[in-house]
């Protein structure tokens, strides 16, 4: 009797909820469940960036840096900072949405998501969600390892927030693509090593694009890394070498673009369903 | 607004003209219409490669479909996806969930695909992974658990949402016969409470036992489609294994019986259910032969099923 009340009480709650409510729940599992697995797997996600990061500021910004004087008016290492802060995330948010979607389908879980009545868009919205985070915690811990090396002052908050979350949304959404095609983990290493470190390398990441001469110069503004990294250094120190409304504009057009690639792949089930 | 007879005819799940061609070539579904009715206990039975996968990866959005048209409850997964897969809970055939989870975690994960709230869906993790007899371990790693938990855990999380259709695609393959009776036990009671199941099985037993109606596929068409109890009904003819005293090296003629000497003490009769017993064993005994012993050679369902799809397969061939 006790058994039929609970079951009664159950069934009631479930049904009083509507499909966005629905669909709200759903986001916050997906999103939970990544961050879950990116703490879970902290050796991995959280170690690796800021070992890396820290041997760059001691190597380029100390060592370096101190024999290249100043840039714009900042050090050396303060210019590189905002920089090396875009690069983590960026690399932080593609590893991580490819090597988590990449592994639901290896893993074959990927079916749990298919087979539930989630739309496309939670799905999609709830992994970029995930891989976001992990970007912003990573950024936060490489911010926090610089200020161990040299100080800073936020020029334009606003602005490096939006350019974060930007930059952090296009290499999710580009990373989603990515594991969608990716049939063994091979491809998901590809492109990382081919095509992402040497574009952010290139990125302006390390130097200022106007020591450039033609027509390396030129070439360097069809990079759209050029442009976060730029945008971000805007934010932070007050200079860059593109217009920021021109980052923006760049960078919303990536969001809008891959968004619209990844949500088309994934409503046709392109790699996920036969 | 329906009527109550339109509830009353609207089927659980109805395929109409269902075709699945894979980028291969291979045609997996050939036109297949079903109808299962509310509260309904269904066997989907045919040999490997004969359709089941598909058709059942078509109703859980897994495969798209090349042509046809699926309804659940009156809902066409053209139309509403979503819809029907709040309809439906699904037992998988291959393990499908993230082995680094607790059974807990799946449990309540899945049901925050379904947008159940996450206290609703504790108190439903715990329910049937106590029903199931695998609560004691929720909270351990699932890549530790054995074959026969994994497949109750699987059924655990399909009934996550509490579907109104529970489809079961080989759910004790591989599992001791205690844990399947008991996950049997389970199963009859969902469907006592209302749950349409539908149930693929290669434990032709299994199906004979649970189910009341049944559909036989064979390459991508339905062979057959009525209930159990008509389709044994069909069946003509049994085997019977019979354990003997005497020598059965020659064997005397009994009329309307074909015996076959199996080894020194076995003997198998095939004759038609018409035909008495009493009249066999008279002849053997006048033969010298005593029958110790004696029980079907395979169960009703299975004969039927062999010479269904042999029958369909001489068809095709021809």
């Amino acid at each position: 009797m006790n058994d039929m009340r609970t079951d009664a009480a159950i069934n009631a709650g479930a049904r009083e909820f509507s499909l966005a409510h629905a669909n709200a729940v759903a986001l916050y599992t997906i999103t939970r469940r990544e961050v879950r697995r990116m703490l879970r797997i902290w050796t991995q996600t959280l170690i690796p960036p800021a070992i890396t990061m820290t041997l760059y500021f001691v190597i380029f910004g100390t060592l370096i840096g101190r024999r290249i004087g100043s840039m714009h008016g900042f050090t050396y290492m303060q210019y590189i900072v905002p920089g090396l802060v875009m690069m983590s995330i960026i690399n932080n948010c593609y590893s991580n949405i490819t090597s988590s979607f990449f592994g639901s389908k290896f893993g074959r879980y990927v079916e749990e998501l298919l087979a539930s009545p989630m739309p496309s868009w939670v799905v999609l919205t709830g992994y970029v969600a995930g891989a976001v985070l992990r970007g912003l915690l990573v950024g936060a811990i490489v911010l926090g390892i610089a200020l161990l090396f040299t100080s800073l002052k936020l020029e334009h908050p606003l602005v490096a927030v939006t350019t974060v979350l930007l930059g952090a949304t296009i290499f999710s959404l580009a990373g989603f693509i990515n594991a969608m095609f990716a049939k063994k983990f091979d491809d998901i290493a590809i492109v990382p090593t081919f095509v992402l470190t040497p574009l952010t390398y290139l990125g302006g990441v390390f130097y200022s694009v106007n020591m450039l001469g033609e027509p390396w110069h030129a070439i360097s503004l069809v990079n759209p890394i050029l442009y976060m990294v730029n945008a971000f250094r805007f934010g932070v120190l007050g200079v860059g070498d593109v217009p920021i409304w021109i980052a923006y504009l760049v960078m919303c057009a990536f969001v809008a673009v891959l968004g619209g690639i990844a949500l088309t792949l994934l409503h046709k089930g392109v790699g996920l369903r036969s | 607004m329906q009527t109550p007879a339109a509830a009353r005819d609207l089927a659980a799940l109805e395929t109409i003209d269902l075709r699945k061609t894979y980028s291969n070539g291979v045609q997996a579904l050939k036109g297949v219409s079903l109808r299962v009715m509310p509260g309904d206990f269904f066997a989907l039975l045919g040999p490997n490669g004969a359709g089941k996968s598909t058709l059942i990866g078509i109703l859980s959005s897994l495969v798209n479909p090349t042509a046809g048209d699926a309804r659940v409850f009156g809902i066409s997964i053209h139309d509403d996806r979503g819809g029907v897969m709040r309809q439906i809970g699904l037992v998988p055939q291959e393990i499908n969930f993230n082995q680094f989870e607790t059974p807990f975690e799946v449990c309540v994960n899945v049901a925050g695909f379904y947008g159940i709230p996450r206290g609703i869906a504790k108190q439903r993790a715990e329910k049937y992974l106590n029903e199931l007899r695998i609560w004691d371990k929720a909270h351990q790693a699932t890549r530790m658990m054995s074959g026969g938990m994994t497949r109750r855990l699987m059924i655990a999380r399909a009934m996550m949402n509490e579907p109104r259709l529970l489809i079961l695609d080989e759910p004790t393959a591989g599992v001791d016969i205690e844990i399947r009776r008991s996950m049997w036990h389970f199963i009859t009671g969902i469907n006592r409470a209302g749950t349409t199941v539908i149930l693929t099985t290669h434990y032709l037993e299994e199906a004979e036992q649970l189910c009341r109606n049944i559909a036989i596929i064979d390459h991508g068409t339905i062979v057959e489609n009525t209930s159990m109890r008509t389709l044994l009904g069909k069946l003509d003819v049994e085997t019977f294994v019979l354990d003997i005293h005497g020598d059965c090296e020659t064997l005397p003629d009994v009329p309307g019986v074909k015996l076959t000497c199996v080894d020194g003490h076995t003997l198998e009769a095939e004759m038609s259910k018409k035909q008495d017993l009493n009249s066999l064993f008279a002849v053997l005994s006048a033969h010298g032969i005593t029958v110790t012993s004696m029980r079907n050679k395979t169960n009703r369902l299975e004969e039927l099923f062999v010479r269904l799809v042999e029958g369909n397969s001489n068809k095709a061939a021809a």
